[in-house]
């Protein structure tokens, strides 16, 4: 099959390029990149014509909860792919935390079987850093990499034993892999459920502090410069985390680092009359943290944005704010609400693609995130400015439970291709469904 | 009184280093002499007659032991055993009041293993007798080194040139230690192999070559010494489990062709069969296992006999 999609705004985040031209698409790959007038399409290419819209590579997004195996009713490796095409995702990382956790090759495997059967873009496991997400002793590193698991990472869970932490990136860096640890320690969250400061002493609300955070960032960055091991921070949400990494990067320590796209558009004010679907981990924290992440992920000290898309039902979210689940679903809105930032000025629309599709690729040593002949043809296909206000039975995710419902946002994905097929096809609709 | 110098210098025998090429060598010589002993009907000599050797083992092991307590009545010794119980809150000063209590037994020879790094030297300061050092903590443990140096050369007929590639938890390994302690001496290219977790700090220091891919530092060696890992570090805190340690670290038949088509596998005993050496390996053609034991013998009668000449009133 040959589709020549003509007439686009480019964005190659790979060589930063951007510029009219037009993609060639044969057998799931892409064929030919051609900049400025269309070309003759080829005897037989489809034609989308693309003009006024922004096609750039598929996004990759670090990380993704689904809840197969174990809570099918909150997500399926189906279902989370479809939210994902929906919104441009063509690659997803999957978290461990499933029942059972994938901290065995088995269950790697059985992920891996279950994408390809069921699910419409590429879905990589990421494989847990401790047995049983439990903290204590390492997994296969070696085995689940071979496997097929991308990344190592306890989803949710903090890694609390320096000891453990120490010895996990010893023995990845002799296996070349990358770890991802959530930075969250569970002594210093404690009770806290948002952001400590004013907001959540005026809801009466436990505070988690930013040391919940930073405490295990600037330990394990001091390990990292101890065993050499890749290093990839999962999500930074305040100002004192950026700062830590700049120093760690400056350092010239092999380390990155990731934002959740929470972080990014929301802060604690937006939890207003106890809302859970904003209740997350990391928190939401204070304005000018969102600003200081922005400026991070702007100078580059901060490489990637994820969705951290984490689907709950109503039995873990309608209840009260300190007894419901962290999370909120991401994949669907992830392109729309990274586009405030571009159309607020503070990052250039090559350089938000970068952050969502070529940089996590190249963490993750995957082909994708790339406009490149003889890249696989994982591609999005994307209106920058049309406006839209969320509805949240548009989602195509079996939880609902987004933190942008009602809102206004700009720009909308209109067609998503993963290996040369299209996995979403928004066009011609008011709304997408 | 003038006396020649005497083969071997020392009191003690504590660890391998301090030993020169030429201490080295003597005993490997001794130890020669004590295979043949060893291996007639008649397998008694009289060295040690008369003499007291007490094997004071703070950690149990049955081989060790039984290899020093045959080596000493093969030399005509008394020997008696004696197995502290070990406790780990057992420190300094019951060890001191125990070489003060067997010191006023007037022994000639006291064979010390124990737990605890340095141990067996503090003891020795404290005694007036001879002593060997049958292992302390991860810090040395002389006498396997020589009964695999012995064996070695005995095999190979030389150390020197020799590629020697040692794998598996060097980090808690005494035997590692005086290991590549005795082989440089001897002028042998040592490599360890291990995933970093069981590499001690600074091992690149100590003049060989680390390895954390086992099919690279395999590649073109002579002999491949396996060491055990203990039970309680493979399930999660060194190494994840059992199946990965084996699949990346274990020597099988596949791995072992790596190495140099003549190579030679050696193992300190008692071996953890799939988990460090499979079966087929430990059991096969170019396994020396079975042989180092008898090496073991012969290494700790030439310790013996060489300690026999130092001893007071001797």
């Amino acid at each position: 099959m040959i589709t020549l999609l003509a007439n686009a705004g480019l964005v190659d985040p790979a060589t930063g390029r951007d510029g009219r031209g037009s993609v060639l698409v044969r057998d799931g790959a892409v064929a030919d990149i051609a900049w400025g007038a269309a070309p003759a399409p080829p005897e037989g290419a489809a034609v989308v014509d693309c003009a006024g819209l922004v096609l750039a590579p598929g996004l990759v997004d670090m990380r993704a909860f689904t809840g197969e195996p174990g809570a099918e009713h909150r997500e399926t490796l189906k279902t989370a792919s479809e939210a994902a095409a929906a919104g441009g995702v063509t690659t997803l990382v999957c978290m461990p935390d499933t029942k059972p956790v994938i901290d065995d090759p088995a269950i790697v495997d059985f992920v891996l079987r279950r994408a390809r059967d069921t699910a419409v873009v590429n879905m990589h496991p990421a494989a847990a850093i401790t047995k049983g997400l439990a903290g204590r002793e390492m997994t296969e590193f070696g085995l689940l990499s071979e496997a097929g698991a991308v990344a190592f990472t306890d989803g949710t869970h903090g890694v609390a034993s320096s000891q453990v932490m120490r010895r996990a990136l010893t023995y990845a860096r002799d296996f070349g892999v990358l770890l991802m640890p959530h930075l969250e320690d569970a002594d210093l969250v404690g009770d806290g459920v948002m952001n400590e400061g004013e907001t959540a002493s005026r809801l009466g609300l436990a505070g988690i502090p930013r040391e919940a955070e930073t405490v295990l960032l600037e330990r394990d960055l001091r390990l990292v410069r101890l065993t050499g091991a890749r290093y990839h921070a999962a999500m930074v949400s305040c100002g004192d985390s950026v700062a830590l990494m700049r120093q760690a990067k400056e350092a010239g320590l092999p380390v990155t680092c990731g934002v959740s796209i929470n972080s990014l558009t929301l802060n604690e004010n937006d939890i207003g009359d106890y809302r859970t679907f904003l209740k997350l981990s990391p928190p939401l924290r204070s304005e000018d943290d969102r600003q200081a992440v922005i400026d991070g992920l702007a100078d580059g000290v901060i490489d990637v944005i994820v969705s951290d898309h984490n689907p709950q039902d109503v039995e873990t979210k309608r209840l009260p704010f300190a007894e419901s689940a962290d999370g909120a679903i991401g994949l669907e809105t992830l392109l729309s609400a990274a586009l405030r930032l571009v159309h607020d000025g503070r990052l250039s629309l090559p350089r938000l693609i970068g952050t969502l599709s070529g940089r996590p690729a190249e963490i993750l040593r995957l082909p994708a995130g790339r406009l490149a002949a003889g890249a696989p043809a994982d591609l999005v296909l994307f209106d920058p400015d049309e406006p839209y206000v969320l509805d949240k039975r548009d989602l195509r995710s079996r939880s609902k439970n987004s933190p942008f419902d009602e809102a206004r946002l700009q720009g909308r994905v209109r067609l998503t291709l993963a290996a040369g097929q299209i996995v979403y096809d928004g066009r011609g609709k008011g709304r997408p469904g | 009184m003038a006396s020649p110098r005497p083969i071997y210098p020392h009191r003690h025998l504590l660890g391998i280093e301090g030993l020169s090429p030429c201490d080295i060598k003597a005993l490997l010589d001794l130890a020669d002499e004590a295979v043949e002993v060893s291996r007639q009907i008649e397998k008694k000599k009289a060295t040690l007659r008369g003499r007291t050797q007490i094997n004071l083992f703070f950690e149990p092991s049955t081989r060790t032991q039984s290899s020093f307590e045959i080596a000493g009545k093969r030399l005509g010794a008394d020997v008696m055993n004696m197995s502290v119980a070990s406790s780990s809150v057992k420190k300094g000063e019951t060890l001191i009041d125990t070489a003060a209590t067997l010191n006023a037994m007037r022994p000639d020879i006291l064979v010390v293993r124990h737990q605890a790094a340095g141990a067996v030297h503090l003891l020795a300061r404290k005694v007036e007798c001879s002593v060997v050092n049958a292992g302390d903590g991860a810090h040395e443990h002389p006498t396997q080194a020589l009964l695999d140096a012995l064996t070695i050369r005995r095999r190979k007929g030389r150390i020197e040139g020799l590629t020697v590639a040692i794998c598996g938890d060097i980090l808690h390994s005494r035997v590692a230690r005086s290991n590549i302690i005795l082989l440089q001496a001897l002028g042998a290219r040592v490599r360890v192999i291990a995933p970093s977790t069981l590499l001690p700090t600074g091992i690149e220091h100590f003049g060989v070559e680390a390895y954390t891919d086992m099919r690279k530092g395999l590649a073109g060696a002579d002999i491949v010494m396996m060491l055990r890992l203990q039970r309680e570090r493979m399930n999660g805190s060194f190494v994840p489990s059992v199946k990965e340690y084996f699949r990346y670290f274990g020597l099988d038949q596949e791995k072992l062709s790596l190495a140099k088509a003549d190579a030679l596998v050696m193992h300190p005993g008692p071996m953890n069969r799939g988990v460090e050496i499979s079966s087929e390996v430990a059991d096969g053609a170019q396994s020396l296992i079975q042989e180092q034991v008898e090496m073991g013998v012969a290494v700790r009668m030439a310790v013996l006999e060489a300690l026999a000449s130092h001893l007071p009133n001797g």
